[in-house]
């Protein structure tokens, strides 16, 4: 194993701590926006998929980029939009 | 390092420590709207970021590719109806491991294509991992979509030796991957997981029941959290590996608070097939007598009560009654009653999904409680009303020990001096179990459509 790929390990063992802390902070109230953004953010992977699908090192990358980027970006897009969606419903009687 | 990979590592940096500072601020309605765009501007920034690497020669499939998934994503996301969204988030998260299959495998081809430098160990262990976690996340995902979305019927389809043979279709993955390490340079392996899994993915959520599929949709988040994790690792990304991270912690926390809210195990959940498509066991047992109450008999109690707590369940939604709830309930806080609605974890068909659609029908969220925050509130309350919820209120879950729902946590209606039920029939709930507080003395049956039964209490409250 190389010294990234430690590393790799380490900032992510550190990140999933993160996300416990924060994570269980949300409330029950706003559980469905929560997984709704959290999803969008685990879209992430359209930066792999935008790489591959332009770099031209192969017919196959380019093409299986391509569709990656397509399934990310719904992700994404789909992801955020519906949370703020559904977040903007969510009011407070007399604010 | 060149002066632009530095500046492009710092920007995933930052748009790392938005997602973490978004996410954080999700612990609150007030900010939670911010939280969502502090995530949006992460997502853009590495996005931006990443156009100007070095590497990208065209953008011409680029720019299908964003245009073609924006445009979907976002129709989506427009028309989807809220009582829609845990098959919209499943299948949300389906394209998110697809899209971490399909980079892996960009990757591998685009190693491949080198002619010069062999493909290392650690690139093939990275790609198989996010073969494997990506695949079962896009097939489970699709199956959990068919089943939520009535494709594919909700009850456990389960085939002799089920688990017997996920277990060795998973012990061959694991040797395909094995091989592929050892002959990197052979497609047919890499191509092998990714065909096994895709089977896996679909043989491992068919046999969960569709009442499950709040945990199903909550781990199969995490999984495409851990799917960007893995991708990170093929790519060396941080950013990937960091908000995958994030996204899979997220997940996690999920499936645990739901099965906890339905004293299950997740190894139960995935494994035991339990469940039918709800609501269709056998009837009630025995000759005890239920009396009808009319719309009339209920606004006298509902009038003259000074604290009323308010159960819904799925019912509620599938009657479409939210809005005619929400203008009783106005009609009652406007007459000084206080008002309060106690959300059961399990009451949507997601985490939080019952607060989501109160709130479409613009209920205050201040007024939504869960479990814990009103449990100890119905000894004092005058009347608990359930609108279509039955399994959350059994009490069974506390006394019968030989009950199938025996230790989940319910919602302690049976405590209030008054329990007004608005139900179709006597029919069970989901878990087919018969419900002892409907031949309760201080329980008032009003039998009937939630919308309708809701609407005739609003005409008579008009009246008097």
């Amino acid at each position: 194993m190389t010294g990234t790929l430690i590393v790799a390990l380490y900032i992510f063992v550190l990140a999933i701590f993160t996300g416990f802390e924060v994570i269980t902070k949300v409330p029950p109230l706003l559980h469905t926006p929560l997984m709704s953004g959290a999803n969008a953010i685990s879209g992430i992977t359209v930066v792999g998929a935008v790489l591959s699908a332009g770099m031209q090192a192969h017919l196959l990358t380019t093409i299986l980029g391509t569709m990656a980027v397509v399934f990310a970006t719904i992700n994404v897009i789909g992801g955020f939009l519906v949370t703020d969606r559904m977040l903007e419903m969510f009011k407070k009687d007399k604010d | 390092m060149t002066t632009l990979e530095i500046v492009t590592k710092l920007l995933y940096l930052l748009s790392a420590v938005f997602f973490i500072f978004g996410l954080s601020n999700l612990s609150s309605p007030k900010t939670a709207r911010r939280g969502n765009m502090y995530a949006m501007l992460g997502m853009f920034i590495a996005v931006v970021v990443t156009l100007f690497d070095t590497h990208i020669i065209t953008y011409t499939w680029i720019i299908v590719g964003l245009i073609v998934g924006g445009a979907i994503g976002g129709i989506a996301a427009k028309t989807v109806q809220m009582t829609q969204m845990p098959q919209m988030v499943a299948i949300f998260n389906g394209f998110g491991g697809g899209a971490s299959t399909l980079v892996a495998l960009a990757e591998y081809h685009h190693l491949l294509s080198r002619t010069t430098l062999a493909i290392g160990n650690q690139d093939a262990i990275t790609i198989s991992l996010s073969i494997i976690i990506g695949t079962i996340t896009f097939f489970g995902s699709v199956i959990a979509f068919a089943k939520l979305q009535g494709i594919l019927r909700g009850a456990p389809i389960v085939m002799p030796f089920h688990q017997g043979i996920n277990a060795i279709l998973f012990i061959i993955v694991l040797i395909l991957a094995v091989l592929a390490v050892i002959n990197p340079a052979t497609p047919l392996f890499f191509y092998g997981i990714l065909i096994l899994m895709a089977v896996l993915g679909v043989t491992t959520v068919i046999p969960i029941g569709g009442a499950d599929m709040p945990v199903v949709i909550s781990l199969l988040n995490s999984y495409s959290g851990l799917a960007a994790s893995a991708t990170g690792f093929v790519l060396m990304n941080e950013v990937l590996i960091i908000s995958g991270a994030l996204v899979g912690a997220s997940g996690l926390i999920l499936s645990n608070i739901m099965c906890k809210a339905m004293n299950r195990s997740l190894a139960n959940v995935l494994f035991g097939a339990v469940g039918t498509d709800g609501g269709s066991g056998a009837g009630p047992s025995g000759d005890r007598s239920v009396t009808e109450y009319t719309a009339e008999d209920a606004v006298i109690l509902l009038e003259n009560a000074s604290k009323v707590i308010i159960v819904p369940g799925y019912g509620l939604a599938v009657a479409q009654a939210q809005h005619v709830l929400h203008e009783m309930s106005q009609m009652l806080l406007d007459r000084g009653v206080d008002v309060k609605y106690a959300i059961h974890p399990v009451a949507g068909r997601m985490p939080g999904h019952m607060n989501v659609l109160l709130a479409e029908a613009n209920v205050s969220y201040d007024l939504l409680k869960d479990l814990d925050e009103v449990n100890d509130e119905f000894q004092t309350a005058d009347v608990a009303l359930v609108v279509g919820a039955n399994d959350v209120v059994n009490p069974a879950a506390r006394t019968q020990q030989d009950s199938p729902i025996y230790g989940m946590p319910i919602l302690n209606v049976d405590e209030a001096d008054h329990v007004m039920i608005i139900k179709r029939s006597l029919n069970p709930g989901f878990a087919g179990v018969d419900n002892q507080l409907f031949y309760e003395d201080k329980t008032m049956m009003l039998f009937g459509d939630a919308k309708e039964m809701l609407n005739q209490i609003i005409s008579v409250l008009k009246e008097s």
